[in-house]
């Protein structure tokens, strides 16, 4: 893929990186497409959280709603790729109307994963739910996100009110018989540590969560959040020297790429960059990539998958 | 007079700032960390990325899902093999399979890796390995020991898994002889092996990573045909997960995870699990899961008397896991107590 300046620079007009050539540019290969995610709720939610890298809100279309007629043809590609799983995304998945539907479509052909914000984690839905995870052959995971253990912590992040609309969503899950697994953003630095972790551990077993499971994900300073505490600086680039001697098989983008109305994209994070963009099709986008976008700092240094 | 601004002007200006947020957007759209009008991150989005021909796609697609030579040798034809997982320095039951297996009529025994790991003295299963004549091949623990590696590359996240996964890892780096890990060094990572008319890919993890979990509920009947394809065989054998699964794929191919004959399958029983393949009806393979029932208490007591964590212990007593519990996807976590 050709790359005049660098993805960053062209939403900067020229900025941080400057000067710097394409060529000094690592490029990652895809390895095999084993994580197949879906932009399903495109940047539409019924939150506008304050560290939400791509600043979704009730308002926000620049990705809009996939429909399961949107889905199919590419599950239909992901067979012939070999996919492994499937993740779904947004926004908020379950205010997309065919999210159910693709979900039954989807777990006829892999194991899927939806990352929802809880809200519409009513008993009728999670008891939908369970029956579509018990029809299946493979497994269903429901990603709650949670940013505090308590109110106090939580709802400045996530809005007013949401902490115990979460828990109760989660509530409603186990009851369900389903298990979620609870993601925790590194918002609140204790987050992550483990007095922080034992406490979202002892919070989601008091909430019925028998065999309790936590994802912790550091913050990219892209959207909201980078109003909220700042964006990326020039120097938080790679540079081809940052290789690692056994490569770049840690970054998420060397398995995986992302589905949205509008085509098929590197991975998750960079959906909101048009240069992190690859093509139409999943066969259009099994080329190399440039790791010139700061947010790719972020994934080699912090380790992140956004996958569980 | 007080400086603190009034409680209800903040509550105020949080909430004017929140719904301001909620209505940020309308015709615009974020891109990075700015807003745009929404018609220019559009116009930038049409002209970004590939536009293939059709002809082109199923080109890319094909070359991307293009089989690999591996040049390893096929060995047998056996008409019956047994195969088994993870030892996980389980000697008692190592033994157990030795007879078990040949009671059965096995003509070859194979050993999928990760001879160590959990249980107690880990050498005591190398003279048995090489005395009873069991075809082995490298498990990411004989990976990580033969190079010097300081954890069992599993990597786990969880502070918990990862703090029993060091002491087991440690332990059986510190009870396995410079020897010992030179010998796990010459393993080889895959072998093939004939039974019947089905040749089969034998791997640790699975057949591009040592340390990939192919789990039943994980792995999608697509992706195994594509595994399968690219690695032109008849069926691929692996461990790794600690849970035994078999797949017929309409292709004909097998896939079978062989579990381990290291600890108990979070089933809540003792025994432990093998497969034992034939030759079936119409040159198809015939596959069994194994039960092995072996003295699980002389392996507790050995545990407790090197200073094992007590939760390996009551793994092996119950048949339930305690620790790993990290890398089980939802539906095999639900099917365990823990």
């Amino acid at each position: 893929m050709a790359v005049s300046k660098t993805l960053h620079q062209a939403a900067r007009d020229g900025g941080a990186a400057a000067g710097e050539s394409a060529r000094d540019v690592p490029k990652v290969e895809l390895r095999a497409l084993d994580t197949l995610w879906f932009q399903v709720a495109g940047t539409v939610c019924n939150l506008a959280c304050s560290h939400c890298f791509i600043s979704c809100s009730p308002t926000n279309r620049t990705h809009e709603h996939m429909r399961l007629a949107d889905v199919l043809p590419y599950l239909e590609e992901a067979r012939r790729l070999g996919v492994k799983e499937y993740y779904f995304t947004g926004g908020e998945p379950f205010l997309n109307p065919d999210m159910e539907a693709i979900l039954e479509a989807t777990l006829k052909q892999g194991p899927a994963t939806v990352l929802t914000n809880g809200l519409l984690l009513d008993d009728g839905r999670c008891s939908r739910l369970a029956a579509l995870a018990a029809g299946s052959d493979y497994s269903l995971d429901l990603r709650v996100s949670l940013d505090g253990y308590d109110a106090a912590t939580n709802d400045p992040i996530r809005g007013e009110g949401t902490f115990e609309r979460i828990l109760q969503g989660i509530e409603n899950l186990a009851a369900a018989g389903l298990n979620p697994v609870v993601t925790v953003t590194e918002v609140h630095a204790g987050n992550a540590t483990a007095e922080g972790r034992r406490r979202f551990l002892d919070l989601l077993r008091a909430h019925g969560v028998a065999q309790p499971r936590l994802k912790m994900l550091p913050l990219f300073q892209l959207g909201a959040e980078a109003e909220r505490s700042g964006a990326y600086e020039s120097w938080q680039q790679l540079r081809r020297g940052d290789a690692p001697p056994e490569g770049w098989d840690h970054l998420q983008c060397t398995t995986c790429r992302m589905v949205t109305d509008q085509g098929v994209w590197v991975c998750p994070i960079l959906v909101n960059e048009p240069g992190g963009k690859m093509g139409q099709r999943l066969a259009d986008s099994l080329g190399d990539f440039p790791l010139d976008h700061p947010a790719c700092w972020t994934c080699h240094v912090y380790g992140v998958s956004c996958k569980t | 007079m007080s400086n603190r601004i009034p409680e209800d002007h903040q509550a105020k200006t949080a909430k004017a700032s929140r719904k301001a947020k909620l209505t940020a957007h309308r015709g615009l759209a974020t891109w990075g960390e700015k807003l745009v009008p929404l018609g220019e991150f559009r116009r930038a989005v049409d002209g970004a990325g590939r536009r293939l021909s059709d002809a082109q796609r199923d080109a890319a697609i094909e070359r991307f899902t293009a089989p690999v030579g591996d040049g390893v040798p096929v060995e047998g034809p056996y008409r019956r093999v047994a195969v088994c997982g993870g030892v996980y320095a389980n000697a008692y039951a190592l033994e157990a399979l030795l007879d078990d297996a040949r009671r059965r009529g096995a003509e070859a025994i194979y050993c999928l890796g990760d001879l160590g790991g959990f249980g107690p003295q880990p050498e005591r299963v190398w003279p048995l390995l090489v005395n009873g004549g069991v075809r082995t091949i490298q498990g990411n623990y004989e990976a990580s020991l033969a190079s010097g590696r300081d954890d069992c590359n599993c990597g786990y996240a969880d502070p918990r898994d990862n703090h029993y996964a060091a002491i087991s890892y440690r332990y059986t780096a510190q009870h396995s002889s410079p020897a010992f890990k030179a010998w796990m060094g010459e393993l080889p990572e895959r072998r093939r092996i004939r039974v019947g008319e089905r040749e089969l890919l034998l791997v640790h993890g699975s057949p591009r990573r040592i340390n990939e979990f192919l789990f039943a509920s994980t792995s999608p009947v697509d992706f195994l045909e594509l595994l399968v394809a690219q690695n032109r065989c008849h069926g691929i054998l692996c461990t790794h997960t600690g849970l035994h699964w078999h797949r017929r794929l309409p292709s004909g191919a097998d896939v079978i995870n062989a579990g381990v004959i290291g600890r108990p399958a979070n089933d809540g029983r003792t025994a432990v699990w093998y497969a034992m393949l034939g030759c079936g009806t119409d040159g198809t393979l015939e596959v069994e899961h194994v039960p092995l029932s072996y003295d699980h208490q002389a392996l507790a007591r050995d545990m407790r008397r090197e200073g094992l964590p007590e939760p390996f212990v009551e793994t092996v007593l119950t048949g339930w896991w305690t620790t790993c519990l990290e890398i089980l996807p939802a539906r095999e976590r639900a099917a365990g107590r823990f």
